[in-house]
């Protein structure tokens, strides 16, 4: 619905009524309230005071703010807002949601108080108004499937929750959700009495029957008999004992006593109790608080033109997909996207009447009920979740006393029943939030048992493992009560209910874990161990030596950025192992630290890595989901993402994003790239863009002109570290801990420094030092230190290649086919001869060296070892004597092998 | 006779105590020689074919300390390691790793501390594969029963998630066998190897990463950022064992355990091979061998046809065995299949070696080879040989078939098969060896194989 009307309806914005006041020195004219019209079919009034929602990134979750003041310049061109924002549970950063403490309401939203963001908006942006309501923080969430209605219990100011008080958030105005509605209809519209009145038509079944009647009755009804209940909840009890009672039959007394053997039962036992406490305690309070809907629904009554006959209301009745039905009606009356909301905030309200009526008589209103009790029906659904965001507490028995005189005794023990049944809904939104789900599902198997087995699927569906649970045993409690005529049907759930809660069948919900280890892990136990500890490329140093330059420019740049509330790109380059990410994160964390301590905005920081996503326009992906925690498809993403970042939206962190391994998000046409460096240069984006690849001048390189450009020109090189560097990058890590020879250290960043520079290299020749001096550690001439001996095995064995000892190692044909190989190049004068050409010249050294020749298939099997190492390079085997073969190795090495023993 | 040498213990059996039966079973018990063979063979194919661990591995002691170390390190302090094994094929590779890990499981700190993960280059062919095989072999939540829930991209983002989450006190550690390393070094970007040594180079779950793999260039596929993020330990198995130790492990090899049930079968047995070991036609035999591979596996197959030649009659490896198994291994399979031919085929096959001695080893079509056969068959004026062309082009095409020649590439579809050029992909003393053995060879035939001349 609100899609549709966004869609394809254009909104004109103006101002409504004359300017409070102007400002000379801005030129700006201050009004009180503004309209929304759309396409000329109603107007939206927005006041000041009145909380709205803006456009947004997220179609389905826009912003939620309060307008605090509204001003336009003098020839009425620019419009502006300036508002309070309230954030969203989404729009909170994924890893502050823990500081929460509990599980997020979806409909909660928090009072922003962010210093940094910017509250002026464009009026164009305003979408609708929207009913934001304030909840004591110990306060459970009601209830409801409006979605229009938020709540608001805490402030965010990006770092920690806090407790807000109402006065804050419902404005001194007056309380806007509330009273919008009338407003918005009074001033705008001219309303002739037949407008008026069908724009009243909505709230019809509420006076279906009734003269309006007079406050000082309704208060005595209440006082008297009534004793206490409720606003909305009576509609709703009454629809259904009505029910019950118009199908009654054999069966269902039968069942009715069972129902009252099981309501025996200890679990429904303890309901009761629950509730009963609550009845005697609220009596007095829930009084007091139906007498203020009161006091409030007769302003609206009086408001009212004089109620028209139940018969042609009966027709409006008759429209019973509740929200289709009021549609157009709620359209004329000029409040097109909230009109469900509007119509059933009303419904309770104008409901609460028609019970509280002494004027009525019991038998006629028996009669006409019947009669609405088709009607009822399928609203009763929509009623329940009303009643229950209305009214945290119900309390019905005195209901039924009252019902005594007029109902038959079978149908007065029915709706007993069905009241202890009701009795769980109040319970159980008192425990939590979540809970209303087993009433509605109790609502629904006795209202419609018919469209129970559709229902309770769908609710199993919605609901999460944990509140499944609850399903389960809730509705087992109303089920156990049907047993006699639905035993079938029961056996036939209760199983797959008792499947599904137990093994995750929807791997959505698996939690990435890798499991515990079940002994401690040991602790270095000398000198060594403890080097070795330290020296692990994974160990987080404290500090990063020698790289003091480059960690000062990216911080400044990023700094400046964050300040600025701006956004740009920084392109960082050098080969691995020289401290790029880790400098990058390094500044990360100095800033984050700075942020903590309100030296800085607060920012968002987000890594990606090319090399850890599988196609460059993941990306998208997973930038998305670390920004939102949304998960899309790489072409959604995307545009929530260019949404996101063009769209005016004031109020975002700076997010400081960094692309790790640049070069792997290439792509043909390189939208992905193109992207990452045109977002930063939006207005609004605040995106500071920090990349990071292997090459000097892959901007060069690989990328389109329109890509390079956007880059710009901010690099930064990070060139291979020197020896000293190395030498300092060690000793800091081992951090004064004795484990080297001042000599070996050296040598291995002398060796190190000069072939490539990489200090991951460096760290694992220390650590392999370590553990060759741990295993020479028996010698008794050893000092414990890790000596120049040792490093030089390391560095040996990771130096040295591996062709020479295998071309020693290798058996006296393979040797000798070497040997044949060279002897062929050279006869040939070309590095690469035929299988046939070499067993020529092989046969003929092995007469030379005494050996008996070998067949063409032993010669293709030698020649295929040496081809599997790597000595040779050979074409596939399949060509037998044909394949071609080349050498992998240099001849000299060859000959240095082969002369050597 | 073999009753009779049972049935004293049989008596026995009845009247003595289980408990005494077995001790004197144990202390003197004689098997029937056909169980005792069953029993032989059975123990040495098992050692022949891999499939028991050798108990104690011989002449890599230093490597498998050194992984021994390293994994146990791994397992216990959790550090974060990768590794790889290169030697050539039959070297030991896997043998040495299935040992450390046989023995790093006993090890009570170890036990219950360390998932493996298996992978093979051969079987996931590329990442999509290998994630999912990693998912289901760690068995992650998004793991139902066998199947792995997600796509591609999913599925790497929930491993590295889970990688990411641990921490090196607490997670268990997880040690990664990549058999056939190389070949996944030819994965797309190299994401897996990327990510896996990326996560053993900072401070995630501990993993050890294990490549095993026969290329000695292997460090030169990867990308330099993968080869920066491996720690370059490399373990090689390079055997450099001379004759007598080849010898000895012979011996070894063909010796049967003290745990045999009929000590005297096998004090008979081992003196059996002794003998054998000890002879100089199976010393010359093995030298040629030895001369030719270094590896066990060609070694092992080698003796397993010795043993499969013993029977309840000959219940010891002769060295006559060994010459002929020798003699299989080293057969030259291509100058067998010569050996089937017909007397056409034969003559074509010589037509094109006279061509391959003309033209030096240019390439040619059937008109040229028929042509030189014509040429002989002019010379010889013998109608006997005198065939349709049809006959020998389906000679010539049978000939393909055995790829005994095959077609020069590129010249293939649209050339007229008479004229298609083909190369001869045998050698010449591949076919001489093969006339010496044909069945009842025309010595016309063999004449002009031997003459230089077409």
């Amino acid at each position: 619905m609100k899609y549709f009307t966004r869609m394809k309806i254009r909104r004109v914005y103006e101002w409504s009524g004359k300017p409070r006041s102007f400002n000379r020195r801005l030129k700006t004219y201050d009004y009180d309230s503004f309209a929304i019209s759309v396409e000329g079919l109603s107007k939206i009034i927005i006041n000041t005071g009145q909380d709205i929602f803006i456009e947004g990134c997220d179609e389905d979750n826009p912003y939620v703010a309060k307008v605090t003041r509204l001003y336009g310049d003098e020839n009425g061109q620019q419009m502006k807002a300036v508002v309070q924002w309230f954030i969203r549970v989404s729009e909170l950063p994924v890893n502050k949601l823990k500081l929460l403490g509990r599980e997020p309401h979806p409909q909660e939203i928090f009072y922003y108080e962010c210093r940094n963001c910017d509250n002026e908006v464009n009026v164009e942006s305003i979408l609708r108004p929207v009913k934001v309501k304030h909840l004591d923080s110990n306060d459970p969430f009601p209830d409801s499937a409006d979605k229009d209605t938020l709540y608001v219990k805490l402030s965010w100011d990006s770092k920690v929750f806090r407790v807000v008080n109402s006065t804050v958030v419902e404005s001194p105005a007056e309380p806007a959700p509330a009273s919008s509605p009338p407003s918005c209809l009074k001033p705008s519209l001219p309303m002739s009495p037949s407008c008026s009145q069908s724009a009243a038509t909505p709230r019809g079944p509420s006076r279906r029957v009734l003269p309006t009647p007079d406050h000082a009755i309704m208060h005595k009804a209440s006082l008297g008999e009534v004793g206490c209940s409720s606003v909305g909840t009576p509609a709703n009890v009454e629809a259904e004992s009505l029910h019950s009672a118009t199908k009654l039959s054999a069966s269902k007394c039968l069942s009715a006593k069972r129902r009252n053997a099981t309501a025996r039962t200890p679990g429904v036992r303890k309901r009761l109790e629950l509730s009963s406490p609550e009845k005697s305690v609220t009596g007095e309070e829930v009084l007091s608080q139906l007498l203020n809907e009161e006091l409030e629904s007769k302003v609206t009554l009086t408001r009212r033109p004089p109620p028209s006959p139940a018969h042609p209301l009966r027709v409006t009745h008759s429209l019973t997909p509740l929200r289709k039905a009021h549609r157009p009606t709620g359209a004329q009356c000029g409040v097109p996207l909230k009109s469900s909301s509007v119509f059933l905030n009303k419904w309770p309200l104008s409901d609460s009447e028609s019970p509280l009526s002494p004027a009525k008589d019991d038998s006629t209103r028996a009669t006409q009920k019947k009669e609405l009790e088709t009607i009822k029906e399928p609203v009763l659904s929509v009623l329940a979740e009303v009643e229950n965001e209305k009214s945290p507490m119900v309390t019905e028995t005195p209901r039924s006393s009252k019902r005594k005189s007029a109902m038959l005794v079978s149908s007065r023990i029915k709706k007993q029943l069905n009241l202890l049944e009701n009795h769980q809904d109040p319970n159980s939104s008192g425990e939590e939030e979540d809970e209303f789900v087993p009433s509605k599902n109790d609502l629904l198997s006795s209202s419609e048992e018919e469209g129970q087995d559709e229902d309770g699927p769908n609710i199993d569906d919605q609901v999460s493992a944990k509140k499944f649970r609850y399903v389960a045993t809730g509705s087992r409690n109303s089920r156990s009560k049907q047993k006699s005529y639905s035993s079938a049907r029961t056996q036939r759930r209760t199983p797959a209910k008792k499947i599904s809660p137990g093994t995750p069948q929807t791997p959505r919900h698996a939690t990435p874990s890798i499991p515990i280890r079940s002994l401690q892990t040991q602790q270095p136990a000398n000198i060594l161990e403890e080097a070795r500890a330290r020296l692990h490329v994974s160990s987080v140093p404290e500090s990063l030596p020698c790289r003091e330059q480059e960690f000062q420019d990216i911080y400044s740049f990023v700094e400046s950025k964050i300040v600025d509330n701006t956004g740009g790109c920084m392109y960082i380059s050098g080969v691995p192992g020289t401290g790029k990410t880790a400098t990058v994160h390094e500044v990360i964390r100095c800033l984050q630290h700075a942020a903590d301590m309100d030296e800085i905005p607060s920012f968002h920081f987000i890594e990606i890595n090319g090399m850890k996503m599988t196609d460059p326009h993941q990306a998208y992906v997973q930038i998305l989901q670390k920004l939102t925690g949304q998960k899309a498809t790489p072409d959604h993403a995307a545009v929530l993402l260019e949404k996101r970042f063009s769209n005016l939206a004031p109020r975002k962190e700076t997010i400081v994003l960094l692309v790790d391994e640049l070069d792997l998000l290439w792509t043909r046409k390189q939208n992905v790239m193109y992207n990452l460096f045109e977002w930063p240069a939006r207005r609004h984006a605040r995106l500071v863009v920090l990349t990071i690849a292997n090459t000097m001048d892959l901007p060069e390189r690989i990328m389109i002109n329109r890509v390079a450009s956007r880059l710009g020109l901010t690099r930064m090189s990070f060139q291979p570290y020197s020896f000293k560097q190395l030498q300092e990058i060690i000793m800091s890590r081992l951090n004064k801990l004795k484990a080297f020879e001042e000599d070996a250290l050296q040598l291995v960043s002398r060796k190190v420094a000069a072939l490539s520079g990489d200090a991951r290299r460096c760290l694992d020749i220390c650590r392999r030092a370590t553990e060759i001096c741990e295993h020479s550690a028996a010698d008794p001439s050893s000092t414990g230190l890790v000596g120049m001996s040792h490093v030089m095995e390391a560095l040996n064995e990771m130096f040295s290649s591996a062709y020479i000892t295998a071309i020693r190692c290798a058996s006296t044909q393979e040797q000798l086919f070497l040997r044949a190989v060279i002897t062929e190049f050279r006869r040939l004068g070309l590095e690469e001869a035929t299988f046939q050409q070499v067993f020529v010249q092989h046969q003929a050294l092995c007469r030379i060296e005494g050996l008996k020749p070998i067949g063409v298939s032993e010669g293709l099997a030698v020649c295929q070892r040496l081809g599997a190492c790597r000595l040779l390079l050979l074409e596939p085997s399949h060509l037998g004597v044909l394949q071609r073969i080349r050498l992998n190795v240099s001849q000299d090495d060859i000959f240095y092998a082969l002369k050597a023993d | 006779m073999l009753k009779l040498t049972c049935f004293p213990t049989f008596s026995h059996f009845a009247v003595d105590s289980h408990i005494i039966m077995s001790k004197r079973k144990a202390r003197d018990a004689h098997l029937p020689v056909g169980e005792c063979i069953k029993q032989v063979q059975q123990i040495l194919r098992e050692r022949f074919c891999e499939r028991r661990l050798p108990d104690r591995l011989e002449g890599v002691e230093a490597q498998y300390k050194h992984l021994l170390e390293l994994l146990r390190r791994t397992a216990i302090h959790g550090e974060s390691n990768s590794v790889l094994i290169v030697g050539p094929r039959g070297a030991g590779k896997t043998t040495l790793l299935q040992c450390v890990l046989r023995d790093l499981q006993k090890e009570e700190k170890v036990q219950k501390n360390l998932l493996q993960v298996h992978l093979n280059g051969l079987l996931q062919t590329d990442d999509r594969i290998a994630l999912k095989e990693i998912t289901r072999q760690l068995h992650l939540e998004n793991v139902v029963g066998d199947k792995v829930f997600g796509s591609f991209a999913e599925n790497l983002a929930f491993l590295l998630e889970a990688l990411k989450k641990g921490n090196r006190s607490s997670s268990c550690p997880v040690l990664f066998v990549l058999d056939e390393f190389d070949l996944f070094a030819h994965h797309k970007n190299q994401t897996l190897l990327y990510n896996l040594f990326d996560v053993s180079q900072s401070a995630q779950a501990p993993i050890a990463v294990v490549g095993v793999t026969c290329r000695l260039d292997v460090l030169e596929l990867l990308e330099k950022r993968v080869k920066s993020r491996f720690s370059h330990r490399q373990i090689h198995l390079l055997s450099s064992l001379n004759f007598t130790q080849y010898l000895e492990r012979v011996w070894t090899q063909l010796s049967l355990p003290d745990s045999f049930p009929d000590k005297k079968f096998a004090q008979e047995w081992n003196a059996g091979v002794k003998t054998l070991c000890e002879d100089k036609s199976v010393e010359e035999v093995l030298q040629r061998h030895f001369n030719s591979s270094k590896d066990f596996r060609s070694l092992h197959m080698l003796l397993m046809l010795c043993l499969s030649r013993v029977s309840v009659a000959k219940p010891t490896i002769k060295p006559a065995d060994l010459l002929e198994a020798s003699r299989m291994c080293f057969a030259d399979t291509t100058a067998n299949m010569l050996h089937g031919l017909s007397i056409l085929e034969l003559c074509l096959v010589i037509a094109m070696k006279h061509l391959n001695d003309v033209y030096e080893g240019e390439p040619f079509n059937l008109q040229m080879v028929h042509n030189e056969f014509k040429k002989f068959l002019h010379r010889k004026s013998n109608s006997m040989y005198n065939f349709e062309q049809p006959v020998v082009m389906k000679a010539f095409e049978h000939l393909q078939q055995l790829e005994l020649i095959r077609p020069v590439d590129g010249s293939s579809a649209k050339v007229q098969r008479e004229y298609q050029l083909m190369r001869l992909t045998l050698d010449h003393s591949q076919i001489m060896e093969a006339l010496q053995k044909y069945p009842q060879c025309p010595t016309d035939i063999k004449q002009w194989a031997m003459s230089a001349f077409g």
